[in-house]
């Protein structure tokens, strides 16, 4: 529980936390401080010098515009969980926020270190995925690139970031009139983390389901699209059986590595994840579970 | 009158210091000249330690020395099992405070780093090498005593620590009977397993040592829960005689157990304080304390129960293996035995009882007390079998029990353990749940609901325990190395303040509160002109400690009896200051006056100066105003009460939801409710941790695979129901204030409680039988498999 030294150093702007990546061998990006440091204490990571983005303001902040939500990797967990303005405009993102850990992991995590850290029992990996997001990020010599979650996440802690790149912001579309979405999650009792998430995102016209975008994360080492649930669903009515049909078809997405441990094995999280997108599709549609 | 103090459920007045952060932990303590010390654990269940290579470590910046096992060898005698059952074989092995040639758990202390900062101390921890030659482990309790397993310790053959043997009436030929005749008997019989629990106080294990090399004394703050046990322990393994030493335990972030064990590392903290005659700290850290802090339960249970076709419960038989981990912790032995075997009747009659108790050695964490202790493991298989046999007989459980409680009784019932229960009326605080349940329609609701496919299921326990630890004299029969009374000195200065001086050692319990509830409400002196003072050995007399629920009824009894011995010595002051017969004299609400005219009369206020300053003194009465009390109670107390638990289950995805859970209990009088309540809402979650969520897990290697928050699950707010919380009052006849415990009772009902509620709502699904904690994937899988069956 006591860190090894590093050097410390604070960045007044994305360039300058870029400048000092790539000065400093070993450097790494502190946000909120609630996965590294962690790492820090149990001396599983041992950076020798840590790069402080905390208080660049162009990081952080919600703005809607044009159909598109645009949240800066510095944006806590709580500021997005509060924002009225992203309860309308996307409300999953709020939902999924409210249920991160607890209020101190809330006040200090940030969005953009949560996908970075890429932790497969995270909950923003999950619903970002379902959503479409778009990940912006900036490299040496200002350079930028856009990367949707499917080329993002590698495995467990590994994405494609580079060792000299910062997230700067996340897009997501806006929910139009006829979409719903929902995040059902099996929190762990102990950690709050997920042991399955499922997050979908339906249009549904009358009461047909037109599209949908189905994620699941927790049981898996990166969030898995869950394309036979959604072909499944589409041009079907939302009603229990339907719901009921198309999520049975959960098993077929999930023919890769299933994490399991003494807690929740890889056989019952599979089994779950039925349950979860179930429990997604009855949420976001309102049809009564039982 | 004015309304009584006694009874009144004012305010917790440690709660400010508390909450504001001004209290004063171990850890928060500074001393000039501090040192920082931090040990190096065994990552190996079991292994030889061929070499240790320190040189690296010394050479680091800050550090001032580096010590192993081979250093504190011979120096520091070996910490000491101060509860030895008798008649039991135990096998008391030497526990060294760093190992010495071998580790037996992950967490064994093998060498300490003292340096100028615990960060110093933490990086040149990462510098020592030490070279094991690993042996194979034994993890389970039973596993221990098979036939080839690995062998802990070469004095005790077969793992074995102990086997003590509780036995009333003739459980053998009661079976027989119940065979012989099944037309009109039935038995059923159950494997149970306590899992392995951790105490989690919020506040980890601290200490610092200073040592006066000048006048020879130690000066130890100490995390405990019973300050004056360290000292008499502390004194045995440093040899500093106990006169020398100060144990300062004042405030304590709770402990539930694990703070009544002396430990090894702070004995080497108190080591390295004398060898560099500097003070020195050592503070637990949180990862540390899954390894290091003593574990609790722990059971392997081989439970049998005859009854007769009409539900009389006939003979109980019971084989425990219970693991003692590594080494015996200070109380370990006890918990299995005096205060497990001893309570095999529960709240019922039951002519026959037996009771085998294996201790066992195992390659984990000492085990010792974890609130309960004991009790909740024999309240669960009592509970549990009384379930089963209602099942069996197609008989309501609840009913199972009314038939089998024993009548109500004011002083004194003998069961067939040889304890004496002091006074109870379980139908009462039955009654008293049940009207609250509203049993019939809860029942009702349950049968609509499963016709929807909808699963609620509900427990009800009645249980009595033991505790207000305890007659000396019985603690020296069963072995307990210390006596169980408890002294108190109540001070009046002149001004008419107060301060009570108690031995015990309250470390969230709410004693500063109720201690003064106390004084105020037998002296009459306002409750915030009193303050009580615990925790420092310099200052308080002998006290055994807080524990076992034992605190008010022991310490309080001392601390009124003190309270009484002042009002009597007022009484005869004031006669001689008020020229007047002794016996004319009356006493009431904080006024000595004389009989028949109320004016004439002098407050205890006017008694307390003129008893300080001495000016007008009776022939042969002493100056001043205090009165010291050592009390030994004539025997144990026997709280009691029924508990229930609804909840339901999701059979989709096995979820359990803890909807309501009542709690009507009796501790006696309360003398303050608000803090009666608070202690059966922590007893009552901790018991339902241990139902849902909570246990310890090691590999096979012994790793510890639960050993943080993010894998231990402790049961938080948003988890747990409101309570509904009822009381009866049947006073003890035999202490001064009638109370009996409430610190321990709602972890000893709550476990069964619950996990009697699950396995009913899971009874049509065809699930009987369910290990604890009761995830969502066990709940799940039985439900699958029985629906496979
Ligand atoms: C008790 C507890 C419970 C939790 N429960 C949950 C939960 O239920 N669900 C959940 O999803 N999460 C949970 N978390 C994790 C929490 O959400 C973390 O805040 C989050 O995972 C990391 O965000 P951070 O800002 O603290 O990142 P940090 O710890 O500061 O950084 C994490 C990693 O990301 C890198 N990084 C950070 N920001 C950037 C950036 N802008 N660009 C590039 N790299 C960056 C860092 O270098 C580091 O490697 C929990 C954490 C704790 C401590």
């Amino acid at each position: 529980m006591y860190a090894p030294e590093f050097e410390y150093h604070r960045a007044a702007t994305v360039a300058e936390a870029i400048q000092l990546l790539s000065s400093n061998e070993d450097a790494k990006l502190i946000a909120g401080g609630h996965s590294l440091l962690p790492l820090l204490k149990l001396r599983l990571a041992r950076p020798s010098v840590l790069v402080d983005i905390g208080r660049i303001s162009e990081l952080k902040g919600i703005t809607i515009s044009d159909g598109t939500v645009r949240i800066g990797a510095l944006t806590t967990h709580w500021e997005i969980a509060s924002s009225h303005d992203l309860e309308h405009a996307c409300g999953i993102m709020a939902e999924a926020a409210g249920g991160i850990g607890d209020t101190q992991v809330r006040n200090r995590g940030t969005i953009g270190g949560n996908v970075v850290h890429a932790d497969p029992a995270s909950d923003w990996p999950t619903v970002l995925t379902a959503l479409g997001a778009k990940f912006n990020i900036q490299g040496a010599g200002g350079s930028t690139r856009t990367v949707e979650p499917g080329d993002f996440f590698v495995g467990p802690l590994t994405t494609t970031m580079g060792e000299q790149e910062v997230l700067t912001s996340i897009e997501a579309p806006t929910l139009g009139h006829h979409q719903r979405a929902e995040y059902a999650k099996m929190a762990h009792p102990a950690s709050g983390f997920a042991v399955v998430g499922a997050a979908v995102v339906v249009t549904v016209e009358g009461d047909v389901c037109t599209a949908a975008r189905i994620a699941v994360g927790g049981l898996v080492p990166v969030p898995v699209r869950m394309t036979s649930v959604e072909t499944a669903l589409v041009g079907k009515a939302l009603n229990q059986e339907n719901i009921a049909e198309a999520a049975s078809h959960a098993s077929n997405d999930l023919q890769g590595e299933i994490l399991g441990d003494f807690f929740a094995s890889a056989e019952y999280r599979k089994a779950m994840a039925e349950v979860e997108i179930r429990h997604a599709l009855f949420h976001a549609t309102e049809v009564s579970h039982h | 009158m004015t309304t009584r103090i006694f009874g009144s459920g004012i305010r917790r007045r440690e709660d400010p210091r508390l909450m504001t952060g001004q209290a004063a932990f171990t850890d928060d303590i500074k001393l000039l000249g501090l040192l920082h010390a931090a040990i190096l654990r065994s990552p190996h269940a079991h292994a030889k330690i061929n070499s240790i290579d320190t040189s690296a470590a010394r050479a680091a910046p800050g550090v001032l020395a580096v010590y192993t096992g081979a250093d504190t060898d011979g120096v520091l005698n070996p910490i000491p099992c101060a509860w030895l059952p008798p008649d039991s074989d135990i096998k008391a092995v030497p526990h060294p405070a760093l190992a010495v040639d071998t580790v037996r758990y992950v967490g064994d202390g093998v060498a300490v780093v003292v340096a100028e900062s615990r960060y110093q101390a933490e990086d040149a921890l990462e510098l020592i090498t030490v070279d094991y030659g690993v042996l194979p482990s034994v993890i389970n309790p039973k596993a221990a005593m098979d036939p080839g397993a690995p062998q802990l310790h070469e004095d005790a053959p077969n793992n074995q620590a102990f086997h003590w043997v509780v036995a009333g009436g003739d459980a053998d030929a009661a079976f027989e009977t119940a065979a012989g005749d099944p037309q009109n008997h039935v038995v059923v019989s159950e494997n149970i397993i306590q899992q392995r629990l951790i105490p989690h106080a919020v506040e980890t294990r601290s200490a610092i040592a200073n040592w006066q090399s000048a006048m020879g004394e130690l000066t130890l703050w100490s995390t405990s829960q019973n300050p004056h046990i360290v000292r008499f322990l502390c004194s045995l393994v440093t040899g500093v005689g106990e006169h020398k030493i100060r144990v300062i335990a004042t405030d304590v972030g709770g402990g539930f157990g694990s703070k009544i064990p002396m430990y090894g590392d702070e004995m080497v903290t108190a080591f390295c304080s004398m060898q560099l005659r500097r003070p020195v700290k050592w503070t637990e850290t949180r990862s540390e304390a899954y390894l290091a802090t003593t574990h609790g339960r722990d059971h392997v249970q081989h439970v049998e129960m005859a009854a007769t076709k009409d539900g009389k419960i006939t003979a109980l038989r019971v084989v425990v293996h219970a693991g003692m981990g590594a080494y015996l912790s200070t109380a370990g032995p006890g918990v299995p035995t005096i205060l497990h075997g001893l309570m095999y009747s529960g709240p019922y009659d039951i002519p026959n009882i037996k009771g085998d108790v294996y201790g066992t050695f195992t390659n984990t964490t000492p085990v010792d007390a974890c609130r309960g202790a004991g009790r909740p493991e024999a309240t669960f298989l009592l509970e549990r079998m009384i379930e089963l046999l209602a099942s069996e007989l197609d008989i309501d459980p609840v009913e199972m029990r009314r038939r089998n409680l024993i009548q109500p009784f004011e002083d004194g019932h003998d069961v067939a353990t040889g304890v004496t229960y002091d006074s109870g009326n379980y139908q009462g605080t039955l009654d008293l749940a049940m009207q609250q349940l509203d049993y019939p329609a809860l029942r009702q609701e349950q049968a609509e609901l499963r016709s929807h496919g909808q699963y609620i299921g509900v427990g009800v326990t009645t249980y009595c325990e033991i505790c207000g630890l305890g007659p000396s004299q019985v603690a020296g029969a069963v072995g307990f190395g210390g006596g169980l009374w408890e002294s108190a000195i109540v001070r009046f200065y002149a001004t008419g303040k107060v301060n009570v001086f108690i031995g015990t050692s309250p470390h969230g319990q709410g004693e500063e509160t109720t201690f003064a509830q106390i004084v105020s409400d037998e002296l009459g002196v306002p409750v915030e002109d009193i303050e009580v003072i615990h925790g420092d050995t310099d200052l308080t007399p002998m006290g055994w400690g807080t524990y076992g629920s034992r605190t008010t009824v022991v310490g309080g009894g001392a601390v009124a009896l003190s309270a009484r011995k002042i009002k009597d010595k007022g009484k005869a002051l004031a006669a001689h200051l008020l020229e007047a017969a002794e016996e004319d004299i009356e006493y009431e609400d904080g006024k000595f006056f004389v009989r028949g005219s109320p004016d004439q009369n002098k407050t205890i206020q006017d008694i307390a100066l003129m008893a300080n300053v001495a000016w007008n003194m009776p022939e042969g009465m002493e100056p001043g105003l205090e009165a010291t009390t050592f009390y030994d109670p004539p025997n144990f107390s026997y709280p009691f009460g029924a508990h229930v638990a609804v909840v339901s289950v999701d059979p989709d995805n096995g979820h359990i939801v803890l909807q309501r859970y009542i709690a009507a209990d009796d501790c006696g009088p309360q003398i303050n409710p608000v803090i009666v309540e608070g202690q059966v809402h922590g007893g009552v979650v901790h018991g339902a941790g241990q139902a849902l969520w909570e246990g310890v897990v090691y590999d096979d290697n012994g790793q510890l695979l639960t050993g943080s928050l993010l894998d231990y699950a402790v049961p938080r707010a948003h988890m747990v129901p409101d309570m509904e919380i009822l009381s009866t009052v049947t006073p003890s006849p035999h202490n001064p204030l009638g109370v009996k415990g409430i610190g321990e009772t709602g972890t000893i009902a709550s476990t069964v409680t619950i996990y009697n509620a699950v396995l009913d709502a899971l009874k049509p699904l065809g699930v009987t039988k369910l290990e604890m904690p009761l995830t969502s994937e066990r709940v799940w899988r039985a439900i699958q498999q029985a629906k496979g069956a």
